[in-house]
């Protein structure tokens, strides 16, 4: 591996939230580096989806920072717009445009938010559509899609103005299992070009498999941080041992 | 001892079977299309036959339904009926202007709008609250006894002011009914992908709420047209209802009235039949 360059993409210090008395995390410390993809598992409700829904500013810390190329992102001075457009954030339940076809999913961003030119934007656009395999799919309503190939869309979607980082929030939890796998693949895609990305997943095997390393979130506090093979083959904490044995029984592992 | 039976004879089986279901279906259609028919027949028969054997009935066909003065009486009132499809369009225009004005003040919270908020409120509570009729006589008396210079004084004028507030203020709260009901995740994706606040209701927000809201917007449509007939009441001279009403006054015949009735009748039912054919059409995206 090569020497570190310069600062982490992304970085928690002491990040805290809570929704009223909930408190949700509480004193995440965590790094991603460039090229690196973290994953996070945990049960639901260990605060997953909030995590990433902090660094996107979809909500507004309580304490902590969270900093981005090592510039703080979470003061209250900093233009959120600004931050999101260098952040790529794909939902559990892809959240497309119902009004647009696909293409104009992906196009949305790249041209009003990014102020590109919708000409060249367009071959961009249809290129990444079809190497995520929806070539063909365009001019379609994403009602027209099936499960997988709307994931693939918003995938697309978040992607398409090259951010600094994905942000994957259980990206293939809301899927038919037979549909998992080609979700799966344009995430390993993404990967394997070097993106940096966090996410949060159920998919033991796939966490395994796309991430350098692997964070057990348990109760709003990070338990266990390392590569795959350590936390989920040897886990040194008992709620991590716990939560493994728990997967393995409901067949996810 | 059962023998297995040869594969063609079961594809005759299965053929004859099908036949059999399909010849039940027909049958069964067949006798709802007599019960519904007969019934229709016995009840409309039973309606008719009141009415025509009713004391009155003689003197209402001469009163109301009078051949001789429908033909004598339409012509000036399909003109002046041209009169209400113009204030109808107007209005329309202008409600929905309004409607979506009033309901994006409520629904955006940006702090330097908060005293049009306040407004907004006040005005949907207000307009929504009061009978139409009422306002019509309000606006259109009101308006001019404050003697000021530059307010409108035209009878037709103040009573389309009046139409349109008083719809507004339902249009404002279909439009918000639509924006509240797109689900909070667009909001989000759209914040996401980079977009503002601004942009995210301009491109993804409104254009979705604006598509469920189409139906009941046509339904204030159609009540909106008849409602049109109201400015009669403050002297709007050459409304269709009005012109119906001075010749059904002149000759104390009231088929001039039911000549009127048509002609709303003619607007408002290819409405509704538009509006059926939308939600049809409509009912499966809901996403």
């Amino acid at each position: 591996m090569a020497a570190r360059p310069g600062p982490p993409v992304l970085e928690f210090r002491g990040v805290t939230k809570a929704f009223g008395e909930l408190e949700v995390l509480h004193g995440i410390d965590l790094e991603v580096a460039e090229h690196e993809a973290v994953a996070v598992i945990g049960a639901s409700g260990s605060g997953k989806s909030t995590l990433l829904r902090c660094v996107d500013l979809l909500e507004e810390i309580d304490d902590g920072d969270i900093f981005l190329d090592g510039e703080v992102i979470t003061d209250p001075s900093v233009d959120p717009v600004a931050v999101r457009r260098r952040l790529g954030l794909v939902f559990q339940a892809y959240n497309l445009f119902g009004h647009l076809t696909v293409l104009q999913n992906v196009l949305l961003g790249m041209v009003k938010a990014h102020g590109g030119d919708r000409d060249e934007a367009e071959p961009t656009a249809r290129a990444l559509l079809a190497r995520l395999g929806l070539g063909g799919r365009e001019d379609d309503h994403p009602d027209l899609l099936s499960g997988g190939q709307q994931q693939r869309v918003a995938l697309a979607r978040a992607f398409a103005a090259r951010p600094r980082a994905m942000l994957l929030d259980e990206v293939t939890s809301a899927l038919d299992p037979e549909l998992v796998g080609e979700v799966l693949g344009a995430v390993r895609d993404l990967r394997d070009e070097g993106v940096t990305m966090l996410l949060a997943t159920h998919e033991m095997s796939f966490a395994r498999e796309v991430a350098d390393r692997i964070c057990f979130l348990h109760e709003g506090r990070i338990l266990e941080v390392g590569p795959p093979e350590q936390v989920l083959e040897h886990p040194r904490r008992p709620e991590t041992q716990r939560f493994l044995r728990r997967l393995l029984e409901a067949g996810r592992a | 001892m059962i023998a297995p039976r040869p594969p063609l004879d079961a594809a005759v089986v299965v053929a004859d079977r099908r036949a059999e279901r399909a010849a039940a279906r027909r049958a069964k259609a067949r006798r709802g299309q007599l019960i519904a028919a007969t019934s229709t027949l016995v009840i409309g028969g039973a309606l008719v036959a009141l009415i025509l054997t009713s004391p009155g009935w003689p003197e209402v066909r001469d009163t109301f339904l009078s051949v001789e003065v429908f033909r004598e009486s339409f012509p000036d009132i399909l003109r002046a009926f041209w009169l209400d499809v113009r204030v109808f369009l107007i209005v329309e225009v202008a409600v929905l202007i309004l409607g979506l004005l009033v309901a994006l003040t409520r629904t955006v919270d940006a702090p330097a709008l908060f005293p049009l908020r306040i407004l907004a409120v006040v005005y949907t509570d207000l307009f929504r609250g009061i009978p139409t009729i009422l306002l019509v006589y309000l606006i259109g008396f009101g308006v001019p006894a404050l003697a000021l210079e530059g307010l409108p004084t035209e009878p037709v004028v103040l009573g389309g002011i009046a139409l349109t507030l008083s719809y507004g203020a339902y249009v404002s709260e279909v439009y918000r009914a639509g924006l509240r009901s797109v689900h909070r995740g667009q909001r989000d994706a759209a914040l996401a992908i980079g977009l503002t606040e601004r942009q995210a209701l301009r491109h993804v927000i409104l254009p979705q709420a604006v598509r469920r809201v189409g139906p009941p917007l046509l339904n204030d449509f159609i009540a909106l047209q008849k409602d049109v007939a109201l400015i009669a009441i403050i002297g709007v001279a050459g409304e269709a209802f009005r012109v119906a009403q001075i010749q059904a006054a002149s000759d104390f015949n009231y088929t001039p009235l039911i000549a009127a009735a048509m002609l709303y009748l003619a607007i408002t039912i290819p409405l509704a039949r538009l509006l059926d054919r939308w939600e049809r059409g409509h009912g499966g995206r809901t996403r």
